[in-house]
């Protein structure tokens, strides 16, 4: 039995913003399935009573002083934009005609 | 005057602080260099001539007025790994997506080059976001191995490895996210070093996966790459996750282990890393680099670690997990590739085509993997499952370590393999990471080091050398010492390549 069906590739293409093609979905669904089930092998290790590491080096809040200091100007912020106006990022219309 | 090209990045700064040479004419050698080889290397994807001499003026100025070098590498050339942010060149990390970006930052290892007096000739080639293992991931095209131009240089940083290898550079700058610094090294006969996690400011690298991340420093030697590794080191305030504390000496643990005494070192053999999957002439070479580890003093142990080979499910489980956030900032909206902006698509169907065109198929592959991992339902199995097997690797580090001053193994269970042969099958190519990635999730310090070539293709080897974190320095002094030995009577290592031709 696949780990991943076709169906649930489209989904996570959704999920992840990515218009995949149907001919890619053919193609990564057969490559998912053997990689999910590749790393699946992690469950053959007894860890129940083991804790979890998210970061090699422990991790502790940074504080520094509440100090202004330099950041980009406008100019530098909106210069890699795609598109921009009255300086500002111009965006594609995010609310539907229904909204 | 002879080849300055053929020269370690050591003897360059010699030659330029005394004023024997100056750093134009070092810049020049290499550029000339790359016009005549990087055609068929494909080792750069930007290369800066203007800048490059314009920074070399700087340092041949401030030398003619008599200030002391800015570094000890004031006056060399490097060639930056395209994931480093430039103001004054593109960064692309190999994708589509970045096409054309010139950041309005430097990158922290970027301005301490900079500051270093270090003449950046340009940005090098890799698998589109550090994601790969033999640069053909790149949106640009493939970096060829100068050792044999059909075979991949490794990856993510083939063209930092190859540029070295060709002799377009003596230095270059990596990251190794799961070996990306220290399999390239391995293939095209080059040292590579991955500092302990943390040592090397991230600050102005672009996510991959930001717990696993780390620049380093690569060159023709073990002392270039000291040299290089103490230029980028250091605590940065801009990184939360960079290690407050001073640099290991890992210049005077080069120097230390050149004597050739290994005498009292302790060096651990990892038992899993061998048998199948390896190919025989790696392993004979890693087994004549034991031995003469031996020889030069060292005393030989074999060490179990027994979780190593859960690391590298756990690892493609962890880095797609957060590669999938960390590329969610590729959106469309406020730099980059935007595509399908027609006045009636929304935001998120811009979004969603940006990412459908910008994106290689091992991106898009791993952001699927990474979304998949952490979806509820499956978050425990998988995610949960992996950050648990990354506690038990650390542990067989701690354990190992108690016993021995460093572990080895070979860096890779194969040679360079040929263009092509790996593309159709991920799996296959992650397999190139098999020994790597333990360092990475358990966060310590580890290097590759050129260990000879194998019988049956004649390609470089890669001797791994891991230390505990923030030990960088016992494996320099190693490294060193084993380089010594292996030189003797035999020439430089990176000389052994065939002459490109120019």
């Amino acid at each position: 039995m696949p780990a991943i069906s076709r169906d649930e590739v489209a989904h996570l293409a959704r999920l992840a913003r990515l218009a995949v093609t149907d001919e890619e979905l053919d193609v990564f669904a057969g490559q998912l399935d053997v990689i999910l089930q590749s790393v699946a092998r992690v469950g053959e290790v007894a860890a129940d009573d083991i804790p979890p590491t998210s970061h090699a080096v422990p991790l502790t809040n940074v504080f520094r002083e509440d100090v202004v200091r330099p950041g980009l100007s406008q100019q530098q912020a909106l210069s890699g934009a795609p598109e921009a106006e009255d300086g500002r990022f111009r965006v594609p219309r995010i609310l539907g005609e229904e909204q | 005057m002879g080849d300055l090209t053929r020269l370690t990045a050591a003897e360059l700064a010699a030659k330029v602080h005394s004023r024997e040479v100056s750093a134009v004419e070092v810049a020049q050698a290499h550029l000339d260099r790359i016009a005549a080889v990087d055609g068929r290397v494909h080792a750069f994807l930007h290369v800066d001539a203007e800048g490059a001499l314009a920074a070399a003026r700087a340092v041949d100025e401030a030398l003619d007025s008599g200030e002391a070098p800015a570094s000890p590498l004031a006056g060399v050339p490097l060639a930056l790994k395209d994931v480093f942010a430039t103001r004054d060149m593109p960064t692309t990390c190999g994708s589509k997506i970045l096409d054309g970006w010139v950041p309005p930052y430097d990158a922290t290892v970027t301005r301490r080059l900079r500051e270093a007096g270090v003449v950046i000739l340009g940005k090098t080639n890799m698998d589109e976001f550090a994601m790969g293992s033999s640069t053909e991931n790149s949106a640009y095209g493939p970096t060829r191995n100068p050792w044999d131009l059909d075979r991949i240089p490794g990856g993510s940083g083939g063209g930092s490895s190859a540029a070295l290898a060709a002799f377009e550079a003596p230095l270059a700058i990596g990251t190794d996210t799961g070996g990306s610094i220290r399999q390239p090294g391995a293939v095209t006969g080059t040292v590579g070093a991955k500092p302990t996690y943390g040592g090397v400011s991230r600050y102005g690298l672009v996510a991959f996966s930001s717990s696993l991340d780390q620049g380093g420093p690569c060159g023709r030697t073990v002392l270039d790459t000291a040299l290089l590794h103490e230029v980028i080191a250091g605590h940065d305030p801009l990184d939360s996750t960079s290690i407050d504390a001073p640099v290991p000496p890992v210049v005077a643990a080069a120097r230390e282990g050149a004597a050739g005494d290994l005498t009292g070192v302790r060096v651990g053999v990892v038992r899993e890393f061998a048998g199948e999957g390896y190919q025989p002439g790696v392993l004979a070479a890693f087994h004549a680099a034991v031995e003469q580890l031996r020889a030069l003093g060292a005393e030989i142990v074999e060490v179990s670690c027994p979780h190593f080979t859960y690391a590298l499910p756990a690892y493609y489980l962890i880095a797609p997990s957060e590669c999938s956030s960390n590329l969610a900032r590729f959106d469309a909206m406020r730099y980059g590739l935007r595509v399908g902006d027609d006045g009636s698509r929304s935001a998120e169907d811009v979004m969603a085509l940006t990412r459908e065109a910008g994106f290689g198929p091992e991106v898009k592959r791993r952001i699927m993997i990474g979304t998949y991992a952490l979806s509820s339902g499956y978050y425990d199995a998988y995610y949960g499952q992996a950050q648990k097997v990354r506690t038990l690797i650390s542990r067989d580090f701690a354990a190992a370590f108690e016993r021995v001053d460093v572990l080895v193994s070979p860096t890779t269970p194969t040679t360079a393999f040929r263009i092509g042969e790996r593309v159709d099958d991920p799996m296959a190519m992650y397999l190139s990471d098999l020994c790597t990635i333990p360092a990475n999730l358990a966060g310590n310090a580890a290097m590759s080091v050129p260990c000879g070539l194998a019988e049956e293709d004649g390609l470089p080897v890669g001797l791994q050398i891991m230390a505990p974190a923030m030990r960088d320095h016992r494996m320099y002094r190693v490294a060193a010492a084993y380089e010594v030995a292996r030189d003797a009577g035999a020439g430089r290592f990176a000389d052994r390549a065939p002459e490109l031709g120019a």
